[in-house]
C-alpha cells in the first residue's frame, strides 16, 4: 500500500520499485473492487505502458515532478480520445476531442491516468446514486451511499484503487464524498484552477479538486493543476505558490480560528458534533486562538445554491440535443421532436428535475422574484465570510451533517438529499477554498469529515492547517 | 407615398458581421465560403467543458463604431445567454448581451435630421442549416457558428422608407470607413430587422409595430416598408386595429406575412453569462480608439476640397466609397497640382463608369492609380490628346496583368505611335492636303462660313490619325487660310 507520494516517489528513484509494478498494484485493487462500481473506464494496458514510459524517465532522471502518481479522473472531465459519459445515458458512447487543462498538467508532469470515475448524472447529486451507470458502494459499508456527486473518485482513493483522484466540487461534490468515505478532499478558490474541460453543472459555481489520502499529496496536485489558463476567462491570473513547501511550517499563535456561532444545527449527528468539538479543543490547548464569527446569511444557502445552479445548469445541459453528438432518439419526425425525446430518454430523473427548476426561475416574470433576488443572497453569503475573515484566518465546521446514509434511504426525497450538503453549498457560494479531512469515526464505524475554510486564495493556509490537524490530533 | 393622414414610424435593427480573422469566441477563422463544417473547433461546437474567450479585437471594433456613432461607452458592460433550441445554435443558447450593452445612446446624422441610436451590442452568429426536401434532411454547416456580429439598433426617429435607405447606407458606409465590415448584404454580412408601426400624423401616440426579420438588400428595405406602410394605413382607415407581430417579407410578390406564431413564441431565458469576466474599457482604451479613428467620410470630404481644390460635389461622390476615395488620392500622388481636377474627372467618370459596366468594386479594377496618374500627365505635357488618352485608357483595360508594364500608358503610346504631333512642317504639309483635296469648302470658308473651320479641322486630325494637337491644327489652319487669301 502507497500511501504517500513522497515514499513512493524515492521508492522509484532508487530502483526499489518500478511505475509498472505500482500500476499493477492499482489495478489489481480496481479489478477486487468492482462491486464498488467506482470506475467507468479503466485504461489497463495504456497504463501499464506510460508505466513503462514513466519507469524510463525515472531512469533517465528526466521524469516529472508527479512521475509514477496514479490517478483516476472523475468522468466530467475530457480526456481526449476517451469517453466521457459524465455519468449520463445522453453521452453513453461519446468521445473527447481534447483533455481538460487540469488533467493534461498532471500528465505532463508524468503522473499516470489510470481510469474514469463514477459519478452522479453531471454531478447532480450527493451519493452517487444518480449515475445511469448504477450506485457507486461506499467501501466501509456496502449498504451505504459513498457520498457524491464525486462518489466513484472517494472511492478510488479510499479503496486503495488509486493515489489521488480528481473530482468536482461545486455545491459539495468533492469535500461530502471525501467526508463520507474517510479521504482528504480539497475544493480550491474559484478560478485557482481552469475549468476548461470539465463539462458544466453550474459554471460559476464548479471547481476542480483532488482526493488523497494525506494533505501533502493534495498539496502537490493542486500546485501542479493550478494556475492561470487562456483557456478559461474565469481563471485567475494569479502566481500559484509553493503549497507543497509550505504547508509543513505552522505557527500556531498566529492564527485564529473561527467557529461559526449560528451554525444550523438541527439534524447534526451527535458524534460529528462531539469530534468536531474534540478538534477544536485540541487546537485551543495547542495555542490556536479560538473566535465565534457570525454568517447570518449562511441558513438561505440551500436555497440560493438550487436556484442559481440549477438556472445555469439549465442552460448548460441544453446542448445535448441529439443534434450533433450524443444519444439522439430514433424515429423523430421534426427536429423538435427529435430534441424532445432524445432528452427525455437520455436525462435521469434528478437532471429533468433541475433542468425544470433551472428554466422555471429564469423564466419571463418569475427572474426577478427568484434568480436575481438569489445573486442577491448570493453576494451577501460573499460579503458574510469577507466580513468573517476580518476577525478570523480559518473558519471550522463539519462537512456533513451524517456520516454515510443507506442506499435508497433519501433517493425519493429531494429536500432531504439536498440538505447533506447544508454544510458545503456556502463556500461554493462564496467561492472560498475548502476542504474536507477525516477526523474520526462514528459508531457504526462510519468516517467524520471536518472542513476548513479559508479566505479566497488562501490555499496555503487551509493546507497549512488541515496538514496539522492530520498529523497531530 | 402620400398617406394621407397617416405616418409611419420606423426602428431599424441591423447586425454587422465583424471582419475580424477568428470568431468571437475561439481561435476559428471567420474566412467566408469555406468547406461546410472546417472552420470549427470544440468550442464552437459546443463540446462539454469547453469554454468561451473573447476576442479582444472584437471589442475594438464595437468602440470604433461606438465612437463615431457618438456612444456612451459603458465602462464596465457583460455578455449574456440568450437561450433557446436550434440545431444550428450548438450551445442551446446564442452568446450577447442584453441589459448592458457596451455602447448606447447615440446618433447618426443623415442629410439634416439625426437617428438617434438606442444601443450597439455584441453577440456572435449562429450556425446554418440547410434542408434537403428530397431526402427530408436537415444539414448543419457551423463554419459560421461564433462569428462575431454586432447589433446596432436605432430609436424609431426614422420617417419614411427613403429615410431607413439613408441611414442604413449611411451605416454601411460608416463599417466599412471603419473597416469593421466588409458591408455586403448578399453574402449577409449586413442584415437588417425593422420595426414600423403607422400613426395619425396629429397624434403622438405611436401605433402598434411590426417586425419585419431579414431584409438583405435596400431594395427589399424600401419595398417591404412600403408595403407594410400600405397595409398598416388600410387596417388603420378601415378602423382596425393592428396586431403586433412578426413578419417575413417575400420578395418575389412584394408582401409580407406574419410568422408561424410558434417561431416567436420564445421565452429567452437571459441570463448574465457565467463563462466570461465582464469587459473593461477604460478612459486609455477608448482615447487609443479615438485617436487612432481613420477619417470618416465628411471630413475625407472636406479635406478633398481643400488639399485637391475640387468642387465640393466631387469630393462627396469621391468619398462615398473608402476604397474610391484611396484611389483618387493615389492618382492625385502622381500627377501635378494643375491636374487634380483633372483626375477627379477622371475617376468620376471614366473609371466609375468601368466600374459600373463590369459590377466592379475599386479593388478589383484593372488599372492602378499609379497608371492613372501617368495617362494624366501625358494630357497635360500636351503630349497625347484627350480622346487618344481615351483611346489609350481603353487599351490599359485589355491588360489584365497589372503588374505588366505594358499596362503603362507611355508605352501603349509610344508602341502605337499616338505621340502628338508637335513638329509643325509634318501638320502644314497635312494642312495643305486638305485645302487642296477640299477647295470647295476652303471657298466657303473664305466667303464668311467660318464655322466650316470645325470640319476642315476634323479632316487634318483624321489626316494625322489624331496625333496631330487639334489647338496646334486650329492655329495654324487658319494661318495657313489667312496667308492665302492674302495672296
Amino acid at each position: 500500500m502507497y500511501n504517500d507520494y513522497a515514499v513512493l516517489r524515492s521508492d522509484l528513484n532508487s530502483g526499489k520499485l518500478t511505475a509498472v509494478d505500482v500500476v499493477k498494484y492499482y489495478l489489481a485493487n480496481i479489478e477486487k473492487g468492482k462491486h464498488l462500481n467506482a470506475f467507468l473506464s479503466v485504461f489497463k494496458e495504456e497504463a501499464k505502458e506510460t508505466a513503462s514510459e514513466v519507469d524510463k524517465k525515472i531512469k533517465n532522471c528526466t521524469a516529472g515532478r508527479l512521475a509514477g502518481m496514479v490517478v483516476a479522473v472523475k468522468d466530467v472531465l475530457s480526456l481526449k480520445n476517451k469517453t466521457l459519459t459524465c455519468g449520463s445515458k445522453i453521452l453513453e458512447n461519446f468521445e473527447a476531442l481534447y483533455t481538460a487543462t487540469a488533467v493534461q498538467r498532471l500528465i505532463d508532469e508524468d503522473a499516470i491516468i489510470i481510469g474514469k470515475t463514477n459519478c452522479d448524472e453531471f454531478a447532480m447529486g450527493s451519493s452517487n446514486e444518480n449515475s445511469a451507470y448504477g450506485a457507486v458502494k461506499n467501501p466501509y459499508d456496502h449498504t451505504r451511499v459513498p457520498g457524491g456527486s464525486s462518489g466513484g473518485s472517494a472511492v478510488a482513493v479510499a479503496a486503495d484503487m488509486c493515489m489521488v483522484s480528481l473530482g468536482t466540487d461545486t455545491g459539495g461534490s468533492v469535500r461530502q464524498p471525501a467526508a463520507l468515505c474517510g479521504v482528504v478532499g480539497f475544493k480550491p478558490t474559484y478560478g485557482r484552477v481552469s475549468r476548461f474541460g470539465l463539462t458544466a453543472f453550474a459554471s460559476s459555481f464548479d471547481t476542480i479538486g483532488p482526493f488523497a489520502k494525506n494533505v501533502q499529496d493534495i498539496a502537490l496536485v493542486l500546485e501542479v493543476m493550478a494556475g492561470w489558463d487562456e483557456k478559461d476567462s474565469t481563471c485567475v491570473k494569479k502566481e500559484v505558490e509553493n503549497y507543497s513547501s509550505a504547508i509543513g511550517s505552522i505557527n500556531e499563535n498566529e492564527m485564529t480560528i473561527g467557529i461559526v456561532s449560528d451554525l444550523p444545527s438541527e439534524g447534526l449527528q451527535k458524534e460529528i458534533k462531539d469530534t468536531t468539538d474534540k478538534v477544536i479543543g485540541f487546537l485551543k490547548s495547542n495555542g490556536y486562538q479560538i473566535k465565534p464569527v457570525e454568517l447570518p446569511h449562511a441558513k438561505y444557502s440551500i436555497q440560493t445554491y438550487y436556484i442559481l445552479t440549477t438556472a445555469e445548469a439549465s442552460s448548460n445541459l441544453a446542448r445535448y440535443d441529439g443534434a450533433r453528438y450524443g444519444h439522439r432518439s430514433k424515429d423523430s419526425k421534426t427536429t423538435e421532436d427529435m430534441n424532445v425525446n432524445s432528452r427525455t430518454e437520455g436525462f435521469g430523473p434528478e437532471v429533468k428535475r433541475r433542468i425544470m427548476l433551472g428554466t422555471y426561475v429564469l423564466s419571463a416574470g418569475y427572474y426577478d422574484a427568484y434568480y436575481k433576488k438569489a445573486q442577491r443572497v448570493r453576494r451577501l453569503i460573499k460579503q458574510d465570510f469577507e466580513n468573517a475573515f476580518k476577525e478570523v484566518d480559518l473558519i471550522i465546521m463539519p462537512t456533513t451533517p451524517t456520516t454515510a446514509f443507506k442506499i435508497g434511504e433519501k433517493i425519493d426525497d429531494p429536500l432531504s438529499m439536498y440538505l447533506n450538503d447544508i454544510f458545503t453549498t456556502s463556500s461554493n457560494l462564496s467561492g472560498n477554498p475548502s476542504i474536507s479531512i477525516p477526523v474520526g469515526m462514528d459508531n457504526s464505524g462510519l468516517p467524520i469529515g471536518l472542513q476548513i475554510i479559508g479566505r479566497d486564495f488562501d490555499e496555503i493556509g487551509v493546507l497549512k492547517l488541515a496538514n496539522y490537524i492530520m498529523r497531530n490530533c | 407615398m402620400d398617406n394621407g393622414k397617416y405616418e409611419p414610424v420606423i426602428g431599424l435593427e441591423v447586425h454587422a458581421q465583424m471582419k475580424t480573422k477568428s470568431k468571437a469566441f475561439c481561435k476559428c477563422s471567420t474566412e467566408y465560403n469555406a468547406p461546410p463544417n472546417t472552420n470549427v473547433c470544440p468550442v464552437c461546437l459546443g463540446h462539454p467543458g469547453t469554454l468561451p474567450v473573447l476576442n479582444k479585437n472584437l471589442v475594438e471594433f464595437i468602440l470604433r463604431l461606438g465612437l463615431a456613432t457618438n456612444c456612451t461607452i459603458r465602462d464596465r458592460s457583460i455578455f449574456a445567454r440568450k437561450n433557446y433550441f436550434y440545431p444550428d445554435l450548438p450551445k442551446g443558447y446564442q452568446i450577447s448581451q442584453y441589459d448592458q450593452p457596451v455602447c448606447y445612446d447615440g446618433y447618426l446624422e443623415i442629410e439634416g435630421s439625426k437617428i438617434g441610436i438606442t444601443r450597439i451590442h455584441m453577440e456572435e452568429d449562429s450556425g446554418k442549416s440547410i434542408h434537403d426536401f428530397s431526402t427530408d434532411d436537415s444539414l448543419v454547416d457551423l463554419n459560421r457558428c461564433g462569428v462575431p456580429l454586432i447589433e446596432i439598433v436605432s430609436e424609431p426617429d426614422i420617417k419614411s422608407p427613403k429615410q431607413a435607405t439613408e441611414y442604413l447606407s449611411k451605416l454601411k458606409q460608416l463599417v466599412v470607413y471603419l473597416d469593421i465590415c466588409d458591408g455586403n448584404m448578399e453574402e449577409g454580412s449586413l442584415r437588417c430587422d425593422v420595426n414600423i408601426s403607422v400613426k395619425a400624423k396629429d397624434s403622438k401616440k405611436f401605433g402598434t409595430k411590426c417586425e419585419i426579420k431579414n431584409l438583405n438588400s435596400f431594395k427589399n428595405v424600401t419595398d417591404a416598408l412600403e408595403y407594410e406602410i400600405k397595409r398598416q394605413t388600410e387596417v388603420l382607415e378601415k378602423g382596425g386595429g393592428v396586431i403586433h407581430q412578426t413578419m417575413t417579407y417575400d420578395a418575389k410578390s412584394k408582401t409580407t406575412s406574419p410568422m408561424r406564431s410558434k417561431e416567436e413564441a420564445h421565452d429567452y431565458r437571459y441570463f448574465p453569462e457565467p463563462d466570461l469576466v465582464r469587459v473593461f474599457v477604460d478612459q486609455e482604451w477608448k482615447n487609443k480608439i479615438k485617436s487612432e479613428l481613420p477619417e470618416l467620410p465628411e471630413q475625407k470630404a472636406e479635406r478633398f476640397v481643400k488639399q485637391y481644390k475640387i468642387p465640393s460635389y466631387d469630393a462627396e461622390v469621391l468619398t462615398q466609397d473608402r476604397a474610391i476615395a484611396d484611389y483618387f488620392e493615389n492618382v492625385c500622388k502622381g500627377v501635378g497640382e494643375k491636374s487634380f481636377k483633372a483626375a477627379s474627372n477622371w475617376v468620376m467618370t471614366e473609371v466609375m463608369r468601368v466600374l459600373n459596366e463590369e459590377k466592379l468594386e475599386i479593388a478589383d479594377f484593372r488599372i492602378n492609380g499609379k497608371n492613372l496618374s501617368i495617362l494624366i500627365n501625358l494630357i497635360a505635357e500636351g503630349k497625347i490628346s484627350n480622346n487618344i488618352a481615351k483611346e489609350v485608357y481603353a487599351e490599359m483595360l485589355k491588360i489584365t496583368d497589372l503588374s505588366d508594364e505594358k499596362q503603362n500608358p507611355e508605352f501603349i503610346v509610344k508602341e502605337k505611335n499616338l505621340l502628338q504631333l508637335t513638329d509643325s512642317a509634318e501638320i502644314e504639309s497635312a494642312i495643305k492636303k486638305i485645302i487642296n483635296e477640299n477647295p470647295n469648302e476652303v471657298k466657303r470658308y473664305k466667303n464668311g462660313e467660318t464655322k466650316l473651320l470645325g470640319f476642315l479641322v476634323g479632316k487634318v486630325m483624321k489626316e494625322t490619325s489624331g496625333k496631330a494637337n487639334p489647338k496646334t491644327v486650329n492655329d495654324l489652319l487658319k494661318q495657313i487660310l489667312l496667308i492665302s487669301n492674302l495672296r
